[in-house]
């Protein structure tokens, strides 16, 4: 894995000096970290009560967890609330993901080869960089009822003199979606491109001289092997979408904090109600991580469990060259 | 069959045809990318009353106007646009450096040296690298109240120092870019470990280093959710804080307001992004970091 010298390094008993170079990064993650987080585990067991300016703590099992689970009489505000972040995740993700594959496809399509290709990228990738908390922002003061896009589409009769965005559900669900949709697709297009490139143009030209069509390479060449890639923008777009914050915290909050999404509490994702209770109700903030820790888990695993499995697959294709790429290309397709 | 005998005998005419359809989506796509950015700027120009009538697509001659009212307005927010950007100057450069040299010290670390942990530290970074912040939030506020650092900016700084997927990137690097046998000339030279790390190693890494620490510092420019758990004075507040602030009641009456407010806070990093793209939309198909 690490070429031949190390071995003559060892000889030379250099080796120790491995754990003066790895030891910032222990001792900084074991207490920022890994100490937090067993810690985290901790304090969900215990009721925080304040009273005049007093906390009272005490230890109460697996109470939070049935809170918040709806099974002690409460409403079931984590699954109500993990419920909002995946509805708008998911409408963000499927087209987010069809259409990077298209636009990677173009651009990558040695047929018909698009000029500009690189300022095609750099504007798509735009929006990724601009700090979510403005855009979310300057979506609300344009899409609220009185924002200037609102106003327009009515005067169009687009749109009915009384519609809101702001007071439907699934207006503002969906705008949600929209955002993220739009600030992530030129992400995902960026790795799908880097992921074709790195197919082996031979296999196109195998296709092509089997009688291929676009369609029929697409489909049984490039997504075949773009299966890691797909795999990696998956996970990381539905963990990184679990911890959804800046853009709803921002967008269609109650005006009386709280961070309370509207309409009716519709639009609350799990990272808003952690915030929410984190300094009145640590345990059960705490609980709500905690689960959401035990989700992620879940899916890394079955990520780690998949991405093994055609890891192996490319080891037995390319022999001793496959651990290597396999794991390049499981970090977005980079093949350096 | 039939489709398949086709497929070669694609014409001129039906290349340009696609090629017309693609660069017109393509198009389309650059311009809505770029577009609610565009209304933005035309809106910090325009009349409240003007705004709430619809859209326009030329600049108005409200600009000035418009400035002397949210410089007016910000004063009851504790804090200024421009001293929360400072602020977040002030979290995001030192938490970029410690960032990027902490991950080049580790993966070296790992890349070069053979110990017995070597495998279990580098699968414990492959590991972590998924976890997400919000998962141990609560810890950490609760570990910043016990050390006193609530309300101050350490907490915000210090843990730059393990970004797992830095250290992976770093070490995917050094693996295609970093020939042992230039460690081994430096230690015949009489070369300490470190020294020849931070002389020899460290120069070689600068396009590595260079790339990560864009994002990195866009990043934790961008970051609202810790920031939020630990920061409570108003004059300490970051420049997302501040955004977050745009959105009280009394900021919404006047559009004007609220539009040249988000203009000044979006610029820095339109500004930094086009004059860097070439260099990040290269890092993010390198595997680039996000969060």
């Amino acid at each position: 894995m690490n070429g031949k010298n190390p071995k003559k390094l060892k000889s030379n008993n250099y080796g120790k000096y491995g754990y003066f170079f790895i030891l910032p990064f222990l001792i900084v993650y074991l207490l920022f970290s890994l100490w937090p987080l067993l810690s985290t585990f901790y304090y969900s067991f215990f009721e925080y009560i304040t009273r005049n300016l007093k906390t009272t703590i005490s230890w109460t099992g697996l109470n939070n967890y049935i809170n918040i689970l709806g099974l002690g009489g409460d409403k079931a505000y984590f699954l109500k609330y993990l419920g909002n972040t995946l509805r708008i995740w998911i409408f963000n993700f499927i087209p987010q993901v069809l259409l990077a594959l298209l636009i990677a496809a173009w651009l990558t399509d040695s047929r018909v080869r698009m000029k500009r290709g690189g300022l095609y990228k750099v504007m798509v990738y735009m929006p990724n960089i601009i700090t979510a908390a403005s855009i979310s922002l300057l979506f609300y003061a344009l899409l609220s009822k009185f924002g200037p896009i609102i106003s327009t589409l009515k005067d169009w009769g687009w749109l009915a003199a009384d519609a809101d965005i702001m007071t439907s559900k699934w207006g503002t669900s969906l705008t949600l979606s929209f955002i993220l949709f739009w600030m992530w697709y030129g992400n995902s297009t960026l790795l799908l491109i880097a992921g074709m490139l790195g197919i082996n143009p031979s296999l196109y030209e195998a296709a092509d001289i089997d009688g291929a069509n676009g369609f029929n390479k697409f489909f049984h060449v490039t997504l075949p092997l773009l299966k890691p890639v797909l795999l990696y923008v998956l996970i990381t777009s539905i963990i990184g979408g679990l911890q959804l914050y800046d853009i709803p915290a921002l967008f269609n909050t109650s005006t009386g904090g709280g961070l309370l999404g509207l309409p009716d509490d519709t639009s609350t994702t799990a990272a808003m109600y952690i915030m929410r209770l984190h300094s009145s109700d640590t345990g059960r903030a705490a609980a709500v991580s905690v689960l959401l820790f035990i989700i992620t888990l879940i899916i890394s695993l079955v990520f780690f469990r998949l991405f093994r499995d055609s890891d192996e697959y490319k080891q037995a294709k390319k022999g001793r060259r496959g651990k290597k790429s396999a794991l390049t290309s499981g970090k977005g397709g980079a093949q350096a | 069959m039939k489709e398949a005998s086709n497929a070669p005998a694609i014409t001129d005419k039906a290349v340009l045809r696609s090629k017309i359809i693609r660069a017109f989506v393509l198009i389309f796509l650059c311009l809505l990318s770029l577009l609610p950015f565009y209304l933005m700027f035309v809106n910090s120009t325009r009349a409240s009353n003007d705004i709430k009538a619809g859209i326009s697509f030329m600049f108005g001659s409200q600009l000035q106007e418009n400035l002397a009212n949210f410089a007016s307005k910000q004063v009851g927010l504790g804090v200024t646009v421009l001293q929360s950007m400072l602020n977040s100057f002030t979290v995001a450069l030192p938490a970029t450096l410690l960032s990027v040299y902490f991950s080049a010290l580790t993966a070296y670390g790992i890349h070069v040296y053979n110990f017995k942990l070597k495998h279990f530290a580098w699968g414990f970074i492959l590991a972590v690298m998924m976890v997400p912040t919000q998962v141990f939030a609560i810890g950490f506020y609760k570990f910043m109240i016990q050390l006193d650092l609530i309300d101050t900016y350490w907490p915000l700084i210090i843990p730059a120092i393990t970004t797992p997927a830095v250290v992976f990137f770093m070490r995917q690097y050094l693996r295609g870019s970093l020939p042992l046998e230039i460690i081994e000339a430096a230690r015949i030279d009489g070369s300490g470990e470190f020294h020849t790390f931070n002389t020899i190693v460290i120069p070689m890494m600068k396009p590595a280093i260079a790339t990560q620490a864009i994002f990195q510092f866009v990043a934790s420019w961008n970051n609202l959710f810790m920031p939020s758990l630990i920061i409570n004075s108003s004059n300490k507040k970051t420049l997302t804080m501040f955004v977050q602030m745009l959105t009280a009641e009394s900021f919404k009456t006047d559009y004007g307001i609220v539009f040249v407010g988000l203009a000044i806070t979006i610029l820095p990093m339109f500004l930094m992004y086009f004059l860097l793209s070439k260099y990040i939309v290269a890092g993010v198909a390198l595997g680039g970091v996000k969060e």
